[in-house]
């Protein structure tokens, strides 16, 4: 595959298209019923466009309005523009630069888990055994609980006096009595439990996704491997890996945007710790202390960060339809 | 949930049981959790049946909720129909007592009065007043604002010096001073609240300490000398809790820190930024001593809760905290109980060390933007008047901000503590900077519990540096006002 030259398909793609279009097969825009399918077309249409124009285009233009003035809720201040002081002062904030590197840690980290360990879940489960059924549905349990209810979980599970972790590791001899780990307090490992409780939810997801990307391989792929004598170590790097690219990609996308958009999890398990904290806590805490206009400065650079990984992301999956 | 008008009467029922002591432990959890209830408003739930418990007098016990309240005279009636609207305090065993006291005043006066429950978070219950003042509407005519708000608060409220000046009695001037901003009194002081010092008599006595630590290092020396012994029969014993994690609590520890060892304010009455100095430095420094010796590591993630968690488990020598958990550690099923004592938060060294415990608590505001201010004032008046004050205190346990009332015998009955504290909140209360730093106070706040924080776990490497970078922090802040 690798060695087809990449060129020649796009060629003669591009090359359809424009056949099909000058020999006019189907009714064209100036013919009448063409005329008539377009403007129920544009009805058709209208409706959604007017609302993700409501509610998507109008705030996030919004948004960018706002971070160039320095409204403030509830203030006597005249609001006025102040042109890029917002952003001057975001990145000359230590707390802000501190949470995008948080943000960029803990989406690399939790996302490169997830994706190893989700792809390890979703050959065991495609693979076959007896109450296989049962095995796939019971996986979904981390992810069917309301993340709230598993950060809140998760912070027992994590407290120094009373968690379970602790309590294992003591009885174990790994940690002493008299000293236990504070693990979301002590700096050096609060991001480890946020990314751990983060991988411990999402496996099944990034699993699921990963899974139908594996059942659509053709099996009669594997057994000519088979009968070429190829190892299942082979079989996966030369069949499985490449054919499930695409799902991998799509699944990536969806962990990669949300892992960067990260609030919940760490405001419920950390509320607002400098060690942990995330673009979108912060946006969050500035907003809470009246600051519209700057606390949508952040806002923005999250929209901003996230649209160019869909960009990537994209372009990627382009590559790879071609 | 809300939208299924049984839910809220089900709770109402199962807070109202709770309040009598009618119901156990379990019962209260296997019903809470029925109704889903969230984890901390059960919580909050059994506290108050630990409290029921004790023999406080209970809203609905022997008692009818509001028997103490006696109506002061002097309240206006040509007021009569006169529609007000009250926010207080948020849905909780609080509710049906000031319900009966608006019930009185409404007899009284012939005002209508309607309660709403404020937002049990204070930044979300802040965030709707603001939506509310900031399109001038008139929904709110008085509300209840915390300590830190007088500053935001200025552009929407009403002057309420005339109605300090009818009550005619004698409130404690730092609140007084604390909520006039802009030469207007924005709120009447309503309840107030301290940091204080929390200590186990049992402790003291058994290592041979007679009086409670007065400055920091003594507390240091009796902390490690408990801990020393009591971790022999139990390895997780500490010796002194607080609330360290990333929050307005953190601000106020600190500004106790600080302060206590003669390192002044954040930010003095002129808006001028105050907290880089070596005495600052050197208690935010002793501080971050405690965490990993003292003082649990993990404390510097907990909050009011979490640190009387551990204390209510007897499971540390002291405590840093708020005067409720004195009721609480005085429950009838408390490890504690009969066990411990309150004092002033201990002093630092140097020149101008004092003991200091930071200001909290709520006062009565009434909109600008309210139709019926008179009326609304009246509501002030009345609520924050010695009588009133007197029964919130002997039935809701709030501590009055009015020092004659810490006198009445009744009240001293209900609370025995409350004598002690009395010099506490007349001398050493030490307010945060919200008054003179206005509507930016939120900014300053986070600045400065979110550099404390990273100085108390090593996230700051220097604390001179962390210092200076903070104080040039709030500077560019304050460059706004």
């Amino acid at each position: 595959m690798a060695l087809q030259p990449e060129a020649q398909p796009l060629v003669t793609s591009q090359a359809a298209v424009s056949a099909t279009k000058s020999k006019g097969r189907w009714a064209g825009p100036d013919s009448a019923i063409g005329r008539q399918q377009e403007r129920l077309g544009w009805m058709l249409v209208v409706p959604s466009v007017l609302i993700v124009l409501l509610v998507a285009v109008y705030p996030l233009i919004r948004t960018f309005y706002l971070s160039f003035t320095n409204e403030r809720l509830g203030s006597v201040r005249p609001t006025r523009w102040v042109g890029w002081d917002n952003y001057t002062r975001l990145f000359d904030d230590s707390l802000f630069r501190h949470s995008m590197i948080n943000t960029i840690e803990f989406t690399v980290i939790s996302v490169a888990i997830e994706t190893v360990l989700g792809m390890v879940v979703a050959l065991v489960i495609h693979s076959e055994f007896k109450g296989r059924g049962m095995v796939r549905t019971a996986i979904l349990v981390p992810w069917a609980v309301p993340t709230v209810v598993s950060a809140l979980l998760w912070q027992w599970m994590f407290n120094d006096f009373f968690g379970v972790i602790n309590s294992i590791l003591i009885r174990l001899h790994l940690m002493s009595a008299s000293h236990p780990k504070s693990w979301t307090a002590d700096p050096s490992t609060a991001l480890g439990a946020v990314v751990a409780v983060d991988v411990w939810k999402t496996i099944p997801f990034m699993a699921l996704l990963l899974l139908a990307g594996l059942q659509v391989i053709p099996s009669d792929v594997y057994e000519a491997a088979r009968v070429d004598g190829a190892s299942k170590w082979y079989q996966f790097w030369t069949i499985t890996l490449p054919l499930v690219r695409p799902a991998l990609l799509v699944a990536l996308i969806f962990r990669t945007l949300d892992a960067f958009r990260i609030f919940d999890l760490i405001y419920v398990m950390m509320k607002y710790s400098p060690a942990t904290m995330s673009i979108a806590v912060y946006t969050q805490q500035q907003i809470g202390n009246q600051r519209i206009g700057f606390g949508s400065a952040p806002a923005v650079i999250i929209f901003l960060c996230v649209g160019f990984l869909a960009f990537i992301y994209t372009r990627l999956i382009k590559v790879e339809e071609v | 949930m809300r939208q299924h008008g049984y839910v809220p009467n089900a709770v109402n029922e199962l807070m109202r049981e709770v309040a009598e002591g009618r119901l156990s432990r379990r019962d209260l959890l296997r019903r809470g959790a029925a109704l889903g209830l969230s984890a901390s408003l059960m919580g909050t739930m059994l506290d108050v049946q630990g409290a029921g418990a004790q023999g406080t007098p209970s809203p609905a016990g022997a008692q009818p909720v509001g028997y103490s309240i006696v109506v002061p005279k002097g309240l206006r009636t040509d007021l009569k129909g006169k529609q007000v609207t009250f926010v207080g305090s948020s849905e909780g065993p609080g509710v049906p007592f000031e319900e009966a006291a608006l019930k009185k005043f409404m007899d009284a006066t012939g005002i209508q009065v309607k309660r709403i429950s404020g937002a049990e978070s204070t930044t979300d219950r802040l965030r709707f007043y603001l939506q509310i003042f900031s399109s001038q509407a008139s929904d709110i005519d008085a509300c209840m604002i915390d300590v830190i708000w007088p500053g935001v608060m200025e552009p929407h409220a009403v002057d309420l010096a005339d109605v300090l000046k009818a009550e005619n009695a004698d409130f404690f001037k730092r609140i007084v001073e604390n909520n006039t901003s802009g030469g207007m009194l924005i709120g009447v002081p309503w309840y107030t609240d301290a940091g204080i010092l929390y200590y186990r008599t049992d402790l003291l006595q058994k290592y041979g300490f007679s009086n409670p630590p007065t400055t920091w290092d003594e507390l240091e020396t009796q902390a490690k000398k408990i801990i020393a012994g009591e971790k022999a029969s139990d390895p997780t014993f500490t010796g002194f809790v607080w609330q360290g994690a990333a929050y307005e609590g953190l601000t106020c520890d600190g500004l106790e820190w600080q302060y206590s060892n003669g390192g002044g304010t954040i930010v003095d009455q002129d808006a001028k930024v105050t907290v880089d100095n070596d005495q600052a430095i050197a208690a935010f420094d002793r501080a971050k001593g405690w965490v990993n010796t003292i003082s649990p590591q993990g404390v510097t993630a907990y909050q009011e809760e979490d640190a009387r968690g551990v204390w209510q488990g007897g499971k540390s020598a002291f405590m840093r905290n708020w005067p409720y958990a004195y009721s609480l550690g005085q429950a009838k099923d408390s490890l504690i109980l009969n066990k411990f004592d309150v004092t002033g938060l201990p002093k630092g060294s140097g020149e101008g060390a004092s003991s200091a415990a930071c200001l909290g608590g709520w006062q009565l505001m009434v909109s600008k933007y309210s139709k019926s201010q008179d009326a609304a004032k009246e509501l002030v008046k009345y609520l924050a008047s010695p009588e009133l004050q007197k029964a919130y205190a002997i039935e809701r346990s709030l501590l009055p901000t009015i020092s004659t009332v810490y006198n009445d015998a009744d009240v001293i009955a209900a609370n025995p503590y409350y004598k002690k504290l009395l010099p506490i909140f007349q001398g050493g209360a030490v307010a945060r900077p919200s008054t003179a730093c206005k509507d930016l106070y939120p900014d300053v706040s986070t600045a400065y519990f979110t550099a404390l924080n990273q100085i108390i776990t090593g996230q700051a490497g220097d604390t001179k540096s962390a210092v200076k970078d903070l104080a040039s922090k709030i500077q560019d802040i304050l460059q706004d006002l």
